[in-house]
This record gives C-alpha cells, sequence and structure tokens, in this order.
C-alpha cells in the first residue's frame, strides 16, 4: 500500500470544541456605523454569551478594537471566532494568550459609608490601590483598576459596607512584547 | 451624472442584464434611470417574489441575480427572499430605496430599517450615505455576494442620494476589502493526507451538497469520483452535481433520502463531505450520526468546518479547486480497490432490498411519484425544474433522477413556500432556450400565484404542473404520523379553481385527474405557446417515505 499507510483512520482525532477557560478576544473591526450591532447581533443570533464588551478607537482613527471575554467551556471559541471572521468589517481577530496578556478593568463603587466605617473601606482602597474619587455625607465613590479577579475581589470586600451602585468597564487587553 | 444613472452604469459593468423588482416612491430615481439603461427591468408582483425570481435566476445561470424594491414594505417585502438567499447561499445583490437622509430615523412614510431589520441574515449590507459611495458600494457587492461562500448582499440607497449628481469611473481594478479575503486553495498537505485516508478507508462515502454546484465543479467532483470508486450521495441542494443515472450513485440522503444512501452513511468509516454542512435534515439525531465515521470536511466557509461535526481532517478552499488536487493525490497512491468489495456488496444488497418505491393506484388514479416519472419523461430529464417546499419538493428530489447542475431549484434551508413559481421566472429569463418547470403544490403556489401576471405580461414561458392534493401535505403526513392524526389547518378545500384561475391571469389552464391522460396534457402543456398551467389531482392522502423521523437515527428510518 506504499505512502497510504501513513495516514490510518484510527489515528485520525478531531479537535476539542471546549476549551474550558475563559478567552479574551481582541477584535479589530473598521470604524463604521453599525459595526458594533453586526458583532453584538452575531453573538446573540448564535446564542454565544458576551461576559464583558468594551470598545474603543485605536491609534488609527479608521479601526475600532473590541475586546470581550466569553467563557470557553460553554462556548467553542473556534467557532465563534470563524463566524466573526465571516462579517466583512472585522479585519483581525485575536485569542489573546492568557500568559502573554496584560489585561485591565476598571470599576467606580459607590458604597454607602457612615462616620464609623469610612476608614476601614479607605484601608481597602488603600491595599487594593484604588482611589476615592468622590466623598459625601453619607457615600463614597472608589475608582480601582485591575484584572478582572482583583476587582471581584474588591468588590466582595466592599459589598458588606452596602453597595449602593457599580459600573464596571469590561475587560481590555493588549499583548505583551514588541508585536 | 446623478447617482441612479451611475449605477446603471456600474450594474451594466457588472454585466447585470436582468433585474427582478417593484418600483415605489423611495427608488423613483432609480426607476427613472432604468428606462434608458442597456438591461431588462422585470416587474414582479410582490417584492418577495423578485427576490426569489433572482435567486432563480442565479441558480439557472450562475451569475449574480439582482432584486429591487422601494422602501419601507418594498424592503420589508424583500426579507424572506434575502432570509433564503442566505440559508442556500445564492448570490443576489438586493438594492432597496429609503426614505430621504432629512427623512431618516423620524417614522418617515414608508421608513423601516431594513438594514437593521436585514442584519442577521445578509453576507454584507451598505447603507449609502454620500451618493459618492454608491458605485464603489455597486461593485462590493457583487464581489461579495458572488465570491467565496455566495449570499445575498443589501444595499440600502436614500432617495435624495440617488439623485445627486456624481461622476461616474468605470471599475478599474478588482474590489479589495482588508476584511474579506476568501480562501480558496486548499492547504496542499491536509489535500494530501485527506488522500492517504481515502486510500485506507475500506467503507468511504462521498457526501456532496450545493457547494458543489456553487462551485460550478461538477465535472471535477464526477472525475474524483471516477479516481476513487467510492460510492456518492447528496443533499437536497446538491442534486445533478453527479448524474443521477451513473452506477456509484446511491439516491439523496437525509430524513426523505433513500435507505441505501442513509445506511452507508451510518455504517461508513470514512465520510468526505465536500460543499455541504450537516443540516440537521441530514444528520438526524446528532449524536448517533455517523457513529463510525472519521471525516474529511471540505468547504470554503471555514466556519461549517466542526460547526455541527467535528471534522478530522478539514480543508477550507473552492472545492473547484481542491477536489483536482485530492484526485491527483489520489491518484498518486498505491491503492487496492479490490478492498472496497464488500462495502459495495453490502450497499447493493440494500439498494435491491430497498428501491424507492409506491403502491400502484387505483385505476386513473394519479399517484404524486408517478407524475414526477411522467415530468421526467416529457422533459426528457433534462427541464429546468423549480419547486416550492413540502412533500412534492421530497417526491421530485426522489424520483426525477437529475443528471446534470443548475437543473434543479429550490427553496432547501429556510424552507419558503411559494418560491418556485418566481424562481422558475427568473431561471426562465436566464435561461431562455431551456425547458423551465415548476412543479408545485396547492398549499405553495398560492403563496406567489401573483406571478403569473408576471409571466404573462412580460412573456415569459414558464409551465406549473401542479401537484394538487388539496392539502398542505407535509404538515398533514406530520400531523398523522407524530400528532395522533389531529388535523389542525392543514386542509385546503376546494378553492380556487385552478384552471380558471390561470386563465384570469391570461395563462393557459388544464386540469388533469386520470392518470391514463396525464402524459398528453403535461405535453400540451409544454407545447402551449406561453405560461401553462396543468392541475394534477394526486391521491389526497398520499405520505412521503422512506423518513427518518425528527430527531431520530439514520438508521431509524421508516416507511
Amino acid at each position: 500500500m506504499g505512502t497510504s499507510e501513513m495516514v490510518r483512520l484510527e489515528d485520525l482525532h478531531a479537535g476539542k470544541v471546549l476549551s474550558g477557560r475563559k478567552h479574551v478576544l481582541s477584535i479589530l473591526v473598521e470604524n463604521r456605523p453599525g459595526v458594533l450591532a453586526r458583532v453584538a447581533g452575531l453573538f446573540s443570533r448564535r446564542g454565544f454569551n458576551i461576559d464583558t464588551l468594551a470598545v474603543g478607537p485605536t491609534d488609527d482613527e479608521n479601526i475600532s478594537r473590541i475586546t470581550l471575554t466569553l467563557d470557553g467551556a460553554v462556548h467553542p471559541i473556534d467557532q465563534v471566532t470563524k463566524q466573526l471572521h465571516k462579517l466583512i468589517n472585522v479585519l483581525k481577530i485575536r485569542d489573546m494568550e492568557p500568559q502573554g496578556t496584560v489585561a485591565r478593568e476598571m470599576a467606580l463603587f459607590k458604597v454607602s459609608a457612615a462616620v464609623e466605617n469610612r476608614a476601614e473601606i479607605v484601608q481597602f482602597a488603600e491595599i487594593f490601590r484604588a482611589k476615592i474619587v468622590d466623598v459625601s455625607r453619607r457615600a463614597l465613590i472608589v475608582e480601582v483598576t485591575g484584572s478582572h479577579d482583583k476587582i471581584g475581589a474588591f468588590e466582595s470586600m466592599l459589598r458588606p459596607h452596602g453597595l449602593l451602585e457599580m459600573v464596571r468597564t469590561g475587560e481590555i487587553a493588549l499583548a505583551r512584547g514588541g508585536d | 451624472m446623478r447617482a441612479a444613472d451611475a449605477m446603471m452604469k456600474a450594474l451594466e459593468a457588472e454585466g447585470v442584464d436582468h433585474i427582478f423588482g417593484i418600483p415605489g416612491g423611495a427608488n423613483l430615481p432609480t426607476y427613472d434611470a432604468i428606462v434608458g439603461a442597456d438591461l431588462r427591468h422585470v416587474q414582479a408582483r410582490h417584492e418577495q417574489a423578485a427576490g426569489h425570481a433572482a435567486e432563480g435566476y442565479a441558480w439557472a445561470t450562475g451569475r449574480t441575480g439582482v432584486a429591487f424594491g422601494t422602501s419601507g414594505p418594498g424592503a420589508t417585502n424583500l426579507v424572506t427572499a434575502i432570509a433564503d438567499a442566505m440559508m442556500d447561499s445564492v448570490p443576489v445583490v438586493f438594492v432597496t430605496g429609503q426614505v430621504r437622509t432629512d427623512l431618516l430615523g423620524t417614522d418617515g412614510f414608508q421608513e423601516a430599517d431594513i438594514v437593521g431589520i436585514t442584519l442577521p441574515i445578509v453576507k454584507h449590507s451598505m447603507m449609502v450615505t454620500d451618493g459618492a459611495q454608491i458605485l464603489e458600494y455597486i461593485h462590493e457587492a457583487f464581489h461579495i455576494a458572488s465570491t467565496g461562500r455566495p449570499g445575498p448582499v443589501l444595499v440600502d440607497i436614500p432617495q435624495d442620494l440617488s439623485k445627486q449628481e456624481i461622476s461616474y469611473e468605470p471599475p478599474t481594478s478588482g474590489v479589495e476589502l482588508p476584511g474579506y479575503r476568501p480562501n480558496l486553495e486548499g492547504n496542499s498537505k491536509q489535500i494530501r493526507i485527506a488522500a492517504k485516508a481515502m486510500a485506507n478507508a475500506k467503507r468511504p462515502i462521498i457526501y456532496s451538497g450545493g457547494g458543489v454546484i456553487k462551485a460550478n465543479a461538477s465535472a471535477e467532483l464526477r472525475e474524483l469520483c471516477a479516481s476513487v470508486g467510492f460510492p456518492v450521495t447528496s443533499t437536497l441542494m446538491g442534486l445533478g452535481a453527479f448524474p443521477a443515472d451513473e452506477t456509484n450513485w446511491l439516491g439523496m440522503l437525509g430524513m426523505h433520502g433513500t435507505r441505501a444512501a442513509n445506511y452507508s452513511m451510518d455504517e461508513a468509516d470514512l465520510i468526505i463531505a465536500i460543499g455541504a454542512r450537516f443540516d440537521d435534515r441530514i444528520t438526524g439525531k446528532l449524536s448517533e450520526f455517523a457513529p463510525n465515521a472519521k471525516f474529511i470536511h471540505i468547504d470554503v466557509d471555514p466556519a461549517e468546518i466542526s460547526k455541527n461535526v467535528p471534522a478530522h481532517i478539514p480543508i477550507v478552499g473552492d472545492v473547484g479547486l481542491v477536489l483536482p488536487k485530492l484526485t491527483r493525490e489520489y491518484r498518486s497512491l498505491q491503492t487496492d480497490s479490490s478492498r472496497l468489495d464488500g462495502w459495495w456488496s453490502r450497499i447493493k444488497a440494500w439498494q435491491e432490498e430497498y428501491p424507492l418505491t409506491y403502491e400502484p393506484g387505483s385505476e386513473g388514479e394519479v399517484k404524486p411519484q408517478f407524475m414526477i416519472e411522467m415530468m421526467h419523461k416529457v422533459t426528457g430529464g433534462d427541464a429546468i425544474i423549480t419547486s416550492d417546499v413540502g412533500q412534492h419538493q421530497m417526491w421530485t428530489a426522489q424520483y426525477y433522477g437529475f443528471n446534470k447542475p443548475r437543473k434543479w431549484i429550490n427553496s432547501g434551508g429556510l424552507g419558503t413556500m411559494g418560491y418556485g413559481l418566481p424562481a422558475a421566472i427568473g431561471a426562465k429569463v436566464g435561461c431562455p432556450d431551456e425547458q423551465v418547470v415548476c412543479l408545485s403544490g396547492d398549499g405553495s403556489l398560492i403563496m406567489n400565484i401573483q406571478e403569473l401576471a408576471t409571466a404573462v405580461n412580460e412573456d415569459i414561458p414558464v409551465k406549473v404542473f401542479l401537484m394538487n392534493n388539496g392539502f398542505m401535505g407535509m404538515v398533514r403526513q406530520w400531523q398523522e404520523l407524530f400528532w395522533s392524526g389531529n388535523y389542525s389547518g392543514v386542509d385546503n378545500g376546494p378553492s380556487p379553481d385552478w384552471v380558471k384561475l390561470a386563465e384570469a391571469f391570461g395563462a393557459n389552464g388544464l386540469r388533469c385527474d386520470d392518470s391514463a391522460d396525464l402524459e398528453e396534457m403535461m405535453q400540451a402543456t409544454l407545447d402551449h405557446d406561453g405560461p401553462a398551467l396543468l392541475d394534477v389531482r394526486v391521491s389526497p392522502r398520499e405520505n412521503c417515505y422512506p423518513m427518518i423521523p425528527a430527531g431520530a437515527a439514520a438508521r431509524d428510518m421508516v416507511g
């Protein structure tokens, strides 16, 4: 049978569909009206859940960057990126490697801060390198930047003090190194 | 010149010779410009039909179809055709009028956000925001619609912008889009691995789909099959790419496919999927689909690979380019064709035991399957056949025996009733020298029957063979088999009188209720000089078999 013996059917394996971890996709798109709607619509139509989403300009005014996170334990990331690539306005997609990526999120927390627990909140803020950006008689607004997990941890520290409102930006990310 | 006039020049430059559409307020400038253009406008009677006609034209000719509609309801009427073209990967450029830019977003008269409405069902869409963009957008639209995996592209043009003065410039070079570069060649290493896997397969099968027809790769598929000697089956959309009279042909696979095709998929050790997408009508219960098989999947759309069924050897590329390479690689290997003997004898046994068959009717009764066989006889098996959706569609797929590509035009993915007549009009306009027959059902035909007016007024001699059983037959069949015979909304009753209806439109009408007359009346319908309809009264309660019940596995076929 010659060379044909080199591929035996029993040795063929299909790739794994689910990665089981969180993915950060960095998507460069043309800066045109409706592009975000195309991306968001694709996710809802295909039943993909976006965990966080951040959109902003890049160094090129014709190009915007969409950074989104989703759960690779329930979504076939390969299928997600291939569907995204079918959108004509999507230029480049990078599935960010966790080790080679700097990812940050920002959050603002409005906490009820009676005089007796104000000191403790300020102390937490220092530990997390967060900043008090607004002070009123009954509440503080704290700004914190960091990884998704760090912000989650900070939130759980503040929550017992009475979390009035919070807002998170969703993660943004860049690859480490020169490329 | 006005942007609308420049658009006509751009369409002419794209080789457009026919446009299907209906005018309205917002696309008046476009229709003003059509008058002097070097192309024919076919005035449909409903925008949905204009869209399907453009699809039928595209299927029959291999070129890109074009449909026009006005804003608001004109545009929303196109939606079904756009969705249909998306599901079946049909290259059509839809151009809609939009309200003036100063009215946009104000809920103006006949305003609808058609770009927003159609976002999930287009390959791409653009809204013109400056008349100067029109030329660029039209050329991009044709490029995107017709290359890679084909599909519908929508260009929405506000009324005032199509009156804007712009300068016309003919297209100089090809369209370049940074975010759109279909991968056509196929990875040579993957192709080599595929050939080697095929050389080692003992129970292989080729599962071909509509992509082979889109890629005009029928000859390449035949060449491959001649070299490898594997059995071949095809999806509904792929019929005709491989000749039904070849010995390797197993018939269609899937829900109403042959047992030989479905059992072969079930027992195969290697499935070579070519331009097919593992739709649920093919796989049945996914977890029990082809449990013994490894998959080679060749498709121009990378997102189809491993979408439903994980591929072991994916090959992204145009099947017209990949198949010759695969054939060459396979031929260069030493193979032993006797390894397939056992497989072929098993398949032949299935074919002998389970041929497509039906109970003969009583005296004079027209069995629907017989009607298809007779249609094959009177057309010489060589007509372009369009169909609607339901039992008649499945019987045509089973019994007509398509031997050539682009002869079978139907709505597979979306399953759009009302598709057949307008698609026939588009096919006939595109291929005037071919016999074009719409084989329809009484539930489907009435959904776009107004297009008989188009056929008569535009002198488009399409023929309609109506398989009339008085029911929404496929739904009735499902209610009988899976809903305890609790019939609901499926009895069409005695209305209309189809002969009078055809005559009212100015078409010829005939009725046949005796099998002995069928051949003669079909022939008379074909011979009539103009559009003609033959109302054939078939067995009302015949069911379409064999069948894989929805959600069941191939080996559990019934009937």
